[in-house]
């Protein structure tokens, strides 16, 4: 058995509407979630459904209303140990350009481990260590400014990466991005996981980023509705449409084919798998 | 005629420095009227500086643009009427909001154009039915709506302009699947109705499929392509290599072609790949 990195027990939260005559909002309603060492987790929801609140409890910008949140054996609600907390889970936002505080890569690469005193020797090796570990040792010296928007994502997640978390949280960190750009940062967050086992909580639209994670988390109205390895969620078309969401488009077909009484397995999510069944089928046609 | 005509269209950024770079390297674009557009390039194609072109935001180093034939540039003091024609919708537009009510944010465009309240009225409600937006949020302030409805309202403010070219720089950018599906449903709307031009930059070809007549494709600072949607599918290997995606479906079909199994049809949405692959293996022409 691995041991919890976080753990999420009758989690509730409600925003204040600011105003005292009006009820708060209630956004999460009981949330009960454990995810394991080294697990690599996408979450999916529509928009207004509370998974990027529920990212926000993980590194303690938000605390629980009621409810309990543990990460990496610390409750959230600990304020004395909130500097703990966020060096061991780091937060990746959507908009790149809200998160580069330097003007020279690797200052901003350096810009937590300067906050934490980290000795000089020790910040150069991990700073350096950062950048090659997301492609962009050679741009070191260059402006962010002059980065694109994956190339500054990757920037963002290299100073996540230096202060040598247990866990890193992406909230939709590739919507702002081209398709160049989200490749290259989806392949990094790829190689954190699998080299480094690092935990990746990964919050997203796109079907084909969380088709590629090891567990799917779908929320709908401030609470899990599905929480399963991606081709068992993936094959409940009917369910995802009616919350607004989609599937990838090879499930969508098998599904489609599985309507129309073709033997073919629910549970394809990569192009791979599609051509297979396909094959199959017709090479078992030419046989009949 | 061509509504929109571009002329061995040049712009060179940074002209004598360093850092000088030719973004739009003699394109010459004929777009017919009524025609509704998908616009693809990976980020630094020169697609963004070719549509600021458009309506004049930036003044070709050589070339010219034709608006409904006649040179944009020819009379300087008339770019602001080319503005009123041609609408630009950036991204995030919402960003862009400022007004107190929602009416008042989507009839500023009109009333800078110097129409009578009447009129303003008309287009503004005209507008807001297309877009989606009930008369009862008209009074209300349009920083309490939800991040989908605040970017409805600023699409409708270049609208109620009711511009002869409309182009939108990524709408759907950063929405949930159905947040997506409902901006380019409400555009298609707006279309039917007024039966302007209208170009929607997208990265998404699954999004393009659903709505373009044509694709116009930008790669390195050259027009790569500008054609019906049908002809630049058929394309797809070449889009592929440089730095687009297509469809996975489309991507799965080539694959079968590879292995033998051949369509001879292009595919980019289930819906066909599903009546295609019925009618093979129904048909009992599986002759693969």
């Amino acid at each position: 058995m691995m041991e919890n990195i976080i753990e999420i027990k009758d989690l509730h939260f409600s925003y204040s509407s600011g105003d005292e005559k009006s009820e708060p909002k209630e956004v999460l309603k009981g949330i009960d979630l454990n995810i394991k060492k080294g697990e690599f987790v996408a979450v999916l929801g529509h928009n207004g459904s509370g998974k990027s609140t529920l990212a926000k409890h993980l590194n303690a910008i938000l605390v629980p209303t009621s409810g309990k949140v543990i990460v990496d054996g610390i409750d959230t609600s600990d304020d004395s140990r909130l500097f703990d907390l966020r060096q061991r889970a780091g937060m990746v936002f959507q908009n790149p350009d809200n998160q580069i505080v330097s003007s020279i890569v690797e200052e901003d690469v350096a810009f937590a481990l300067e906050n934490l005193g980290v000795p000089y020797e020790e910040m150069r090796k991990r700073v350096d260590g950062a950048l090659k570990a997301v492609n962009m040792y050679e741009y070191r010296l260059h402006s962010p400014s002059q980065l694109s928007g994956g190339q500054k994502q990757r920037v963002a997640i290299a100073g996540i990466i230096a202060m040598q978390p247990d866990c890193i949280i992406l909230d939709e960190p590739t919507a702002m991005l081209d398709p160049q750009g989200r490749k290259e940062v989806m392949a990094t967050i790829q190689r954190m996981n699998r080299e480094q086992g690092i935990t990746i909580v990964l919050i997203t639209h796109y079907m084909d980023e969380a088709a590629k994670c090891g567990r799917v988390v779908v929320m709908d109205k401030g609470k899990i509705m599905l929480d399963d390895k991606p081709e068992k969620v993936f094959s409940q078309v009917e369910k995802l449409k009616a919350i607004g969401l989609d599937v990838p488009q090879v499930t969508e077909l098998v599904w489609e084919l599985r309507r129309e009484g073709f033997d073919i397995s629910p549970e394809i999510i990569s192009e791979d798998e599609c051509v297979e069944a396909l094959y199959r089928i017709f090479q078992q046609e030419k046989r009949r | 005629m061509a509504i929109l005509e571009t002329q061995e269209l040049t712009y060179t950024y940074s002209v004598g420095t360093p850092f000088e770079k030719t973004a739009v390297d003699h394109v010459d674009l004929a777009i017919e009227e009524g025609e509704m557009i998908g616009v693809m390039g990976h980020t630094g194609s020169g697609k963004s500086t070719l549509i600021q072109h458009f309506n004049g935001l930036l003044k070709p180093t050589s070339g010219k643009i034709l608006l409904d034939g006649k040179d944009i540039w020819e009379d300087k003091s008339k770019i602001r009427d080319v503005r009123f024609q041609v609408g630009l919708v950036f991204q995030y537009p919402e960003y862009q909001i400022f007004e107190e009510t929602v009416y008042k944010d989507i009839a500023f465009g009109p009333k800078n154009m110097g129409l009578d309240d009447a009129e303003i009225k008309r287009r503004v409600l005209e507008t807001a039915h297309d877009i989606g937006l009930s008369e009862e949020l008209m009074e209300r302030s349009p920083f309490e709506l939800s991040g989908g409805q605040k970017r409805r309202v600023a699409i409708a403010g270049v609208m109620a302009m009711q511009p002869k070219v409309l182009i939108l720089d990524e709408p759907t950018a950063g929405l949930d699947p159905a947040g997506r599906d409902k901006i380019l449903e409400h555009i298609k709307a707006y279309h039917r109705r007024t039966k302007n031009t209208i170009l929607i930059v997208s990265h998404s070809m699954e999004d393009i499929a659903s709505f373009a007549d044509k694709i116009l494709v930008m790669s390195n600072s050259k027009l790569f392509c500008y054609d019906e949607t049908v002809k630049v599918f058929a394309r797809s290997k070449e889009i592929s290599e440089i730095g687009l995606d297509v469809p996975q479906i489309t991507k799965v079909f080539e694959k079968l072609k590879d292995r033998g199994l051949d369509f001879g049809k292009d595919v980019y949405t289930v819906e066909y790949a599903k009546n295609l692959l019925l009618k093979k293996l129904r048909g009992g022409t599986a002759n693969c």
